[in-house]
């Protein structure tokens, strides 16, 4: 016979800033939308093209010689030498392959590294809102403070250097960067960027460039905040594959920057992931390699999508600003009285199109609904249709 | 514009003038003009559906044929390659490098057709000196276009 043991009561052994983080808002509506059949989603951050075929094959010839074991903690040589190329190429970026780059599990990897790397209990981090929905968790997993700065439609969601200045504090530690942004698609000017950077080097922080959506600019070309004069030294600057490449399930990505702080980076890499997936890497080099012009057509493709999307939903009465980057549209639904949750909702119940509500992306997005345009121009046409019908109604 | 409006119609050539003007952030009175002036320079010669035959109840046969032949002192290949290529069992017809010359695309009502063309026609034309037929068996790509669907892959319905 057993008896129940009435001390033990594993909810209380849960570390207290674990129970505090509250779960994703896309989580809640990930389950409603998953019950449902017919569903055309505007709601998925991710690319709809598979992997470009020479890139799948790389991986399929990985596999078949065997290139199955570990590799450097740091990833492997000729992916960081290819990463090193690239950046020097694309942004103008110059990184020693052998002491400013490491390899990580997607660019979340690289971020939840760098914030333990960095964070004291206690340092503030500063980034904009809405935002990507692990930067706050991650911050407070690394037992930092997060502190949120809104972006508002007005300024095309671009973050005000006045802002920030109200923002830092003794205790801020770093600037969280995302342009071009997920959810909004806003990018910085230089004028922006010049002033941000003079706020970071007069108040001593680092920046963290989350830069992962920076090939799919679509206004001008894509300029990095590390290639602001005095900035390159207090950067790191995140990027990854999954975006620009298509290769969201390779997680594959990386961090570039002071040596010291990729040194700090990579012990807990090490002690924790060990490295990323060979064959992901391998697979990486292949991209980088021979990617480009699969790329190009993606992001050309990308932008078409952006063009018939922004024109329907300023047509229909939810005026957006016009996405510079990435592939999201965050129209703005407050004209329709309804709060964002329950615009998503219902349309998802009476029309079957699936979207994001803006506060999943934090509290100021709320009156918002995120749209991704990752998704064949014939859904995009016809989820328009849809919520058409639905505003009428 | 051009080489854009020319991919989209490359891609689909059923988009509308609306359609295209939507993608391309422009109107459709510029793309509707754009392409009649590539209708009238030759560039855009035509429009056509691509069609998997091997899901019709009879299907034509269709063969790619190597020719080797004798270039003439005036004209080269082509003299002899526009006399092909007006039959209409060919069509499409190149000219290639390597141990051949002329590679021809053909297509017949019966496998006798196509024979009775190669014997009669083609292998008797003067400045042919030899032909190598194969029948197509099963075609898997055509203009960039699979004849198979692949199983189709589903993503998350929703992700940050």
């Amino acid at each position: 016979m057993s008896t129940k043991d009435l001390r033990f009561h594993p909810e209380a052994l849960i570390a207290g800033h674990i129970s505090a983080l509250p779960k994703s808002g896309i989580r809640d509506f990930f389950e409603l939308v998953n019950q449902m059949d017919d569903v055309i989603s505007l709601g998925i951050g991710e690319p709809d093209f598979p992997t470009p075929w020479h890139i799948r094959e790389s991986a399929i010839y990985s596999l078949e010689k065997g290139h199955t074991s570990y590799t450097s903690n740091l990833g492997l040589m000729s992916l960081r030498e290819e990463i090193s190329r690239y950046l020097s190429k694309l942004y103008d970026l110059e990184y020693c392959p052998v002491s400013q780059c490491i390899v990580t599990v997607g660019v979340s990897e690289a971020l939840d590294l760098l914030l333990r790397a960095i964070i004291n209990p206690g340092d503030e981090i500063i980034y904009h809102e809405p935002c990507y929905v692990s930067y706050s968790p991650c911050v407070r997993m690394a037992h930092g403070i997060p502190v949120a700065i809104p972006t508002f439609q007005k300024n095309h969601f671009a973050l005000d250097p006045e802002d920030l200045r109200k923002s830092v504090t003794r205790r801020t530690k770093a600037i969280l960067l995302n342009f071009p942004c997920n959810p909004t698609g806003a990018k910085l000017n230089t004028e922006q960027l010049r002033r941000i950077a003079e706020i970071a080097i007069e108040k001593n922080l680092l920046v963290i460039a989350d830069e992962i959506y920076s090939e799919l600019t679509y206004e001008g070309s894509h300029v990095s905040i590390a290639t602001v004069p005095g900035m390159y030294e207090r950067t790191v600057f995140l990027h990854g594959f999954s975006k620009a490449y298509s290769m969201t399930g390779f997680r594959v990505g990386f961090a570039c920057g002071p040596a010291s702080i990729i040194d700090a980076m990579m012990k807990i890499h090490q002690y924790s992931m060990l490295c990323a997936p060979t064959i992901a890497q391998e697979s990486a080099v292949e991209a980088l390699r021979n990617g480009h012009s699969a790329m190009l057509d993606m992001k050309e493709e990308y932008c078409e999508r952006r063009n018939v999307i922004s024109k329907h939903l300023n047509e229909m009465g939810l005026s957006c600003f016009k996405p510079e980057g990435a592939f999201y549209i965050f129209p703005n639904i407050s004209s329709t009285g309804m709060t964002s949750k329950d615009f998503a909702t219902r349309l998802l119940s009476e029309q079957n199109v699936a979207l994001v509500p803006g506060p999943a992306f934090g509290a100021c997005g709320e009156g918002y609904v995120r749209c991704s345009y990752a998704t064949s121009i014939e859904n995009i046409v016809e989820a328009m249709r849809r919520i058409k019908t639905f505003l009428r109604q | 514009m051009k080489e854009k409006i020319l991919r989209l119609l490359r891609e689909n050539a059923r988009l509308s003038d609306e359609d295209i003007a939507e993608r391309l952030g422009t109107t459709p009175a510029k793309v509707k003009k754009t392409v009649a002036e590539l209708e009238k320079s030759g560039l855009v010669k035509g429009y056509q559906a691509l069609i998997d035959d091997s899901m019709l109840p009879e299907s034509k046969v269709k063969a790619i044929i190597s020719v080797n032949v004798r270039p003439e002192r005036e004209g080269g290949f082509d003299k002899i390659a526009r006399r092909l290529a007006r039959f209409p069992q060919v069509t499409s017809l190149y000219l290639v490098s390597g141990s051949y010359d002329l590679e021809i695309e053909i297509q017949g009502e019966t496998l006798q057709e196509i024979a009775g063309f190669v014997s009669s026609k083609l292998s008797s034309m003067d400045g042919v000196n030899s032909t190598v037929t194969h029948f197509i068996l099963k075609k898997y790509k055509e203009s960039g276009r699979f004849m198979e669907d692949d199983d189709e892959y589903k993503r998350l319905k929703i992700s940050p």
